[in-house]
């Protein structure tokens, strides 16, 4: 059976199993949609969230990003996973404790105030949106591969398949839906690298792995990686950083924080048993999160030796990496990279004209390596790969079999779909009950407040699909822009609105809009106005990362610093929160009285 | 519960959080970025430590300690008598 056809089976499979779960768990009762996380284990539990969580920034674009970063793209591996500390430790409890489905509302309850939740569901749609693009450029990737396409036409087809996914709504709430996806996605991701780990370096645990010797001599991995890039003029794989050591500082606590910030990930909280529940239930998450967390810098580093392997031949033989017939020939490269040269995100120009692949740094600061490349008549680097195929690409650069690459497929459409599905949810209910029925108009029908919802849904998808043409980043980077915006808004006025008992309604409010403000104008400034390409104001600030030299994309804990400077500062003027909300926050700190939870929906 | 009562357990609380915080941040922020570089001339197999502290370490190390709060929290609330019923 060929390659696409298997492609097509396995994907068509994988959905079949999601639908046929979700109608066989709705067949009991439709009322439990809500309540479904209540009789639900939290190992189970754990798995659902993991695969709401894992979205295509982890499954398709982190590992990639690694490869490119080497030991600086520790940063989202660290930022990604750390933050689950901080929201077992400091929001979950106290939310579940509260006992209400949103953000906003307790945003909303907590600083007695309908502009406070209003704000709120600002934050969160920027966030959301933000976040969403990134899907987009994930699933235009997976997609361009999978129809032989172009990325553009990728994205479009990603756009129809997620509105039809995310109005069809209901599996979305079906904890075995996810824990089937949750399965999809982690035999996707590590089957290929147990493969990759074995054939390297002859241990199967590709976390061992990485750490292992090559098979067949006493030099590891990773050194061997470091000398083989250093030699082709980047940095050394081990060691090189991502800008600096205080952007990489800022950059994972924005990350941290914005995973402690984000609503949907919030959300699986407040729907869980107990308080107990709640604590515990964010600890098994992380442990089906670091499956794959910890699989992908293996990942990384072993597509990153793979690939120079495939274009240089004495990668893996030894010998002199610039030796005229160490470089394969053009017409003799694996199929593999003719099928990703039809995405347009694997480029390959003959800039010599010698007829074989040069694939370096031709930007070095090495002396050594320039000399080199120099010497051999290289007259630039001829191969550009596009840091969001390295995963789905991996398994064809191994040649690995067939029904490995269409798993792969499989997985990184589960991962971006049941993300990009979290997200819409999460839009439509702010839009429509946060915002609509609780602040704009409260006499709204419930059949229109499900119309608003599922129209602010199709409004977002287009919104973020439009802007994914021109995605302000890769994958990856652009869900950190969200982390970023949830860190420096969202973040700070839920722990103030728990951990202090005295923060008020104008303390929160200034400093959730501060927050935003400064972020957004710092990432605008980079990425332009609403990241329409053009708009960039970046001069006016005094050039890029002119802040420290911190990236837009770490921007988020300069945004969370300035909001609880700005809260506390307005807080000290104004009168402090009444009685009862003084009241409200002792009764949130202690488990004892919790409620299955009563808000509507 | 008396309002004494109250301020012991959240202090007790807090006195977890913050010991809590502490082993978070020296693991990542700590040995996984400040301190990488100079914790790389050791080696954990082939992986030099402050790489494996940034990209598998301290993955592990959350873990441990989301069960840890998880277990402490539960005894706390025990000692206060302020656990669910």
């Amino acid at each position: 059976m060929d390659l696409q056809t298997t492609i097509y089976i396995g994907v068509g499979l994988s959905f079949a199993l999601y639908i046929g779960i979700a109608i066989w768990a709705r067949a009991g009762s439709t009322s439990e949609f809500y309540a479904a996380g209540g009789s639900v284990h939290p190992v189970t539990n754990g798995m659902a969230t993991a695969a709401d969580w894992m979205s295509a920034a982890s499954f398709i674009s982190m590992a990639g990003l690694i490869s490119n970063m080497g030991y600086g793209g520790g940063l989202f591996l660290m930022g990604w996973t750390g933050g689950y500390v901080l929201l077992a430790m400091l929001l979950a409890p106290y939310l579940r404790k509260f006992g209400k489905f949103t953000v906003p509302q307790f945003i909303g309850d907590r600083f007695y105030s309908k502009t406070a939740s209003t704000v709120a569901v600002v934050c969160l749609l920027v966030a959301s949106i933000t976040y969403i693009i990134g899907q987009m450029t994930g699933v235009g990737v997976a997609f361009s591969r999978f129809l032989g396409v172009s990325s553009e036409v990728g994205i479009y087809v990603g756009m129809g398949i997620v509105f039809l996914y995310a109005v069809f709504g209901g599996m979305k709430g079906i904890t075995y839906t996810q824990v089937a996806q949750y399965i999809v996605l982690i035999l996707a991701y590590t089957v290929p690298a147990i493969f990759i780990s074995l054939q390297l370096t002859g241990n199967a645990l590709p976390q061992l792995g990485l750490g292992s010797n090559m098979i067949g001599t006493d030099m590891s991995l990773l050194a061997k990686l470091d000398l083989v890039v250093t030699d082709l003029g980047f940095g050394k794989y081990t060691t090189t950083t991502a800008g600096s050591t205080l952007n990489m500082f800022m950059y994972t606590l924005s990350l941290m924080i914005g995973t402690a910030g984000l609503p949907h990930v919030i959300m699986r909280f407040f729907t869980v048993p107990s308080v107990k529940d709640a604590r515990s239930s964010a600890g098994w998450a992380l442990v089906f999160i670091a499956i794959l967390y910890t699989t992908a810098p293996a990942v990384a580093a072993m597509a990153k030796l793979n690939l120079h392997g495939t274009v240089n031949t004495a990668v893996m033989k030894g010998g002199d990496l610039y030796a005229p017939e160490a470089s394969i020939k053009a017409d003799e490269r694996p199929d593999w990279m003719k099928r990703w040269e039809k995405t347009g995100l694997l480029k390959f120009e003959d800039k010599n004209g010698d007829g074989r692949i040069q694939y370096y740094n031709d930007k070095t600061k090495s002396a050594d390596a320039k000399a080199k490349a120099d010497a051999a008549g290289w007259k630039g680097n001829e191969l550009t790969v596009n840091a969001d195929i390295i995963v789905l690409a991996n398994p064809e650069i191994a040649l690995l079999p067939n029904w490995v690459i269409a798993l792969v497929a499989a997985g990184g459409l589960a991962a971006a779909l049941s993300t990009a599905a979290g997200l819409l949810m999460a839009i439509s209910s702010a839009v429509s009950h946060d915002l609509i029925k609780n602040t704009f108009v409260p006499g709204i029908s419930e059949k229109n407040e499900l119309l608003a919802g599922k129209i602010s849904m199709a409004v977002a998808i287009v919104i973020a699909g439009w802007l994914g043409l021109n995605p302000p980043g890769f994958a990856a980077g652009t869900v950190a822009l969200a982390f970023g915006i949830a860190a420096s808004s969202l973040f700070p006025a839920i722990m103030m609105g728990i951990f202090s008992k005295k923060m008020n309604k104008e303390g929160a409010i200034a400093g959730m809009l501060a927050g935003l403000f400064v972020t957004l104008f710092y990432v605008f400034a980079h990425k332009g106005i609403f990241f329409v390409k053009g708009t960039e104001f970046v001069d006016l600030i005094g050039g890029p990362n002119s802040f420290f030299g911190i990236t837009p994309e770490a921007f988020g804990a300069v945004g969370a610093a300035v909001n609880f400077i700005a809260a506390f500062l307005v807080d000290k003027v104004t009168k402090e929160p009444p009685e009862h909300i003084q009241h409200m926050v002792e009764a949130v700190r202690i488990p004892r009285g919790s409620k299955l939870v009563d808000g509507t929906h | 519960m008396s309002d004494k009562g109250n301020t012991a357990y959240w202090s007790a609380t807090l006195g977890l959080l913050t010991k809590i915080l502490i082993v978070w941040f020296v693991v990542s922020f700590g040995a996984g970025i400040l301190f990488a570089d100079a914790l790389n001339s050791f080696h954990l197999g082939g992986y030099p430590l402050g790489f494996w502290f940034a990209q598998q370490g301290s993955i592990y190390v959350f873990i441990v300690l989301i069960f840890y709060y998880a277990k402490k929290m539960g005894d706390i609330d025990r000692q206060f008598d302020v656990e669910e019923k």
